[in-house]
């Protein structure tokens, strides 16, 4: 049942992860991309996590993964923030 | 299970190279900086799903460190340096 | 599993490689390169971990993925940018063109020629029998060597001289970094959200660093990994506009620098003066001998990482600490 269930997550965590990888390549602009981008980083990672927190049952590496989720969720908005800023910058003009 | 486990890194080298492929299109810095960030989160993934499949505790660790420091990259490419020396 | 996927995988693996270094060396602008390698890095940290190679791959995470990403987009900030292809100068007559083309090919024979020679290199050794001395007598000798991941007691024990020759490499390349004069000019203060991120980003990569520091001994990590960790959390200080980012000054940085081979050098020495070879620690005591040199390692690879970053001699914190006072409420300074 627990295998079902960590299977079930991690194949959806990766479809989120193709999902934002092909919005990353078929939308048009910058800022369109940067939404793709953070669907596949918390969504896609999120529920690869869950899955595997799930399958090791091991409660130290569930901890670390939920410390790695963490990490990846607060560096990926601060990134995209930053590039977005950057971008907007560079559009309007010094 | 260890089957779905590759199933599911090949899944994600796929997403890998579609990340590669805007970094070598995307036509300005912004848009490449973005694709290193999704490599960089679909190298978290992978390692976390090698750190299983090949039985390796220690990638865990690996995956620790590529997600701490995921943001400097950015932060470096957006910094603005102060035009006067301090 | 499927032999078959992992090989799919591999293949995947290795042409995304290929593939990100031959895109890295052919691309003219300095940014979009350095953006590739850095790629190329991350890419490369997922490899080791493949190959079976923690210890590297957490190396490569920090410094390949991370850290060198940071110094050269720093370094690439003041490049001019490259002029459209139409618009340069480069000569167009038929005999630069000549010197031009004849150049290339004698560089593609060569490196033809030594990629060849590594490949029949490669051969040689595969189709050999393969020599079992060398894992066999490191396992023989771990109980002896005061810790129990075999990558620590070869880097720290059995190869100690040739750690400590490193160390002696980086500290010249920090004299080197000195040499260039003053630390490249600071960055602007960072906005609430980059702030926000580095209130709590630093404290836990100085915890990893320690993490990793205390459990080279058993698994995967070392001097080196924390290093770059503690190096990274300095980095990050600097890029928020901080002046102050744990880099001790004047006589104290000195000490940091050349802790690493100091305390290596003064271990080594101590250990002749009681009769024994220079680094050969007594089995009792050397686990807490390897441990006081990595810690001392790590504080100096940190040094030596963050002043590459900063591109040269800090200035010292008492101008600093002056001149932000007066900075203080002014919106730019």
């Amino acid at each position: 049942m627990i295998n079902v269930l960590s299977a079930i997550l991690i194949l959806v965590g990766v479809f989120f992860y193709l999902a934002g990888s092909i919005g990353l390549l078929r939308l048009p602009d910058l800022y369109s991309r940067l939404h793709a981008l953070t669907k596949a980083d918390n969504l896609g990672l999120g529920l690869l996590i869950a899955g595997m927190a799930l399958h090791s049952q091991d409660l130290l590496i569930m901890l670390k993964l939920l410390l790695i989720w963490l990490a990846v969720l607060a560096a990926s908005a601060t990134s995209a923030h930053l590039i977005a800023r950057q971008a907007r910058r560079q559009e309007t003009g010094p | 299970m260890t089957d779905l486990l590759l199933l599911s890194a090949l899944g994600l080298m796929l997403s890998l190279f579609l990340g590669l492929l805007r970094v070598l299109l995307g036509p300005g810095a912004g848009d490449r900086m973005l694709a290193i960030q999704l490599i960089g989160t679909a190298g978290v993934g992978m390692l976390l799903l090698l750190n299983v499949l090949l039985n390796q505790p220690a990638l865990l660790d690996v995956a620790l460190i590529l997600a701490l420091l995921a943001a400097v990259a950015a932060a470096a490419f957006t910094g603005q340096q102060q035009t006067h020396h301090d | 599993m499927n032999p078959t996927s992992l090989l799919v995988f591999d293949a995947l693996l290795l042409l995304s490689i290929v593939g990100l270094a031959w895109a890295s060396l052919a691309t003219t602008d300095a940014r979009r390169c350095v953006i590739l390698f850095m790629a190329f890095g991350l890419v490369l940290a997922v490899a080791w971990g493949r190959l079976l190679a923690p210890d590297v791959a957490l190396a490569e995470a920090a410094i390949g993925a991370g850290l060198s990403g940071a110094l050269l987009l720093a370094a690439a900030h003041g490049q001019p940018r490259p002029l459209p292809p139409e618009s340069t100068n480069a000569p167009r007559n038929h005999g630069a063109a000549g010197v031009g083309v004849v150049l290339r090919w004698a560089v593609t024979l060569l490196c033809t020629a030594l990629a060849g020679t590594l490949a029949w290199a490669l051969l040689q050794v595969f189709s050999s029998t393969p020599h079992d001395m060398l894992p066999g007598a490191i396992s023989e000798n771990l109980a002896a060597s005061g810790v129990s991941n075999p990558v620590t007691a070869v880097l720290l024990n059995f190869r100690a001289y040739d750690t400590l020759l490193e160390l002696a490499v980086l500290l010249s390349a920090v004299l080197g970094i000195f040499a260039l004069g003053q630390a490249n000019p600071g960055y602007q203060p960072a906005g609430p959200v980059f702030d926000g991120l580095v209130r709590w980003l630093v404290p836990v990569l100085i915890l990893t660093a320690g993490y990793l520091l205390w459990v080279g001994a058993h698994a995967p990590g070392g001097a080196f990994q924390a290093g770059a960790m503690l190096a990274a959390a300095g980095v990050v200080l600097r890029l928020a506009g901080r002046s102050r980012i744990g880099l001790p000054d004047g006589f104290v940085l000195r000490i940091v620098m050349a802790a690493g081979v100091g305390v290596f050098l003064l271990v080594g020495l101590a250990l002749l003066l009681l009769g024994r070879p220079f680094l050969g620690y007594p089995p009792a005591w050397a686990g807490a001998l390897i441990l006081l040199i990595e810690t001392a390692a790590m504080l100096s690879i940190a040094a030596t990482l963050v002043l590459a970053f900063l591109g040269g001699q800090p200035q010292s914190t008492g101008v600093k600490a002056a001149a932000d006072r007066q900075c203080e409420g002014i919106s730019r300074c």
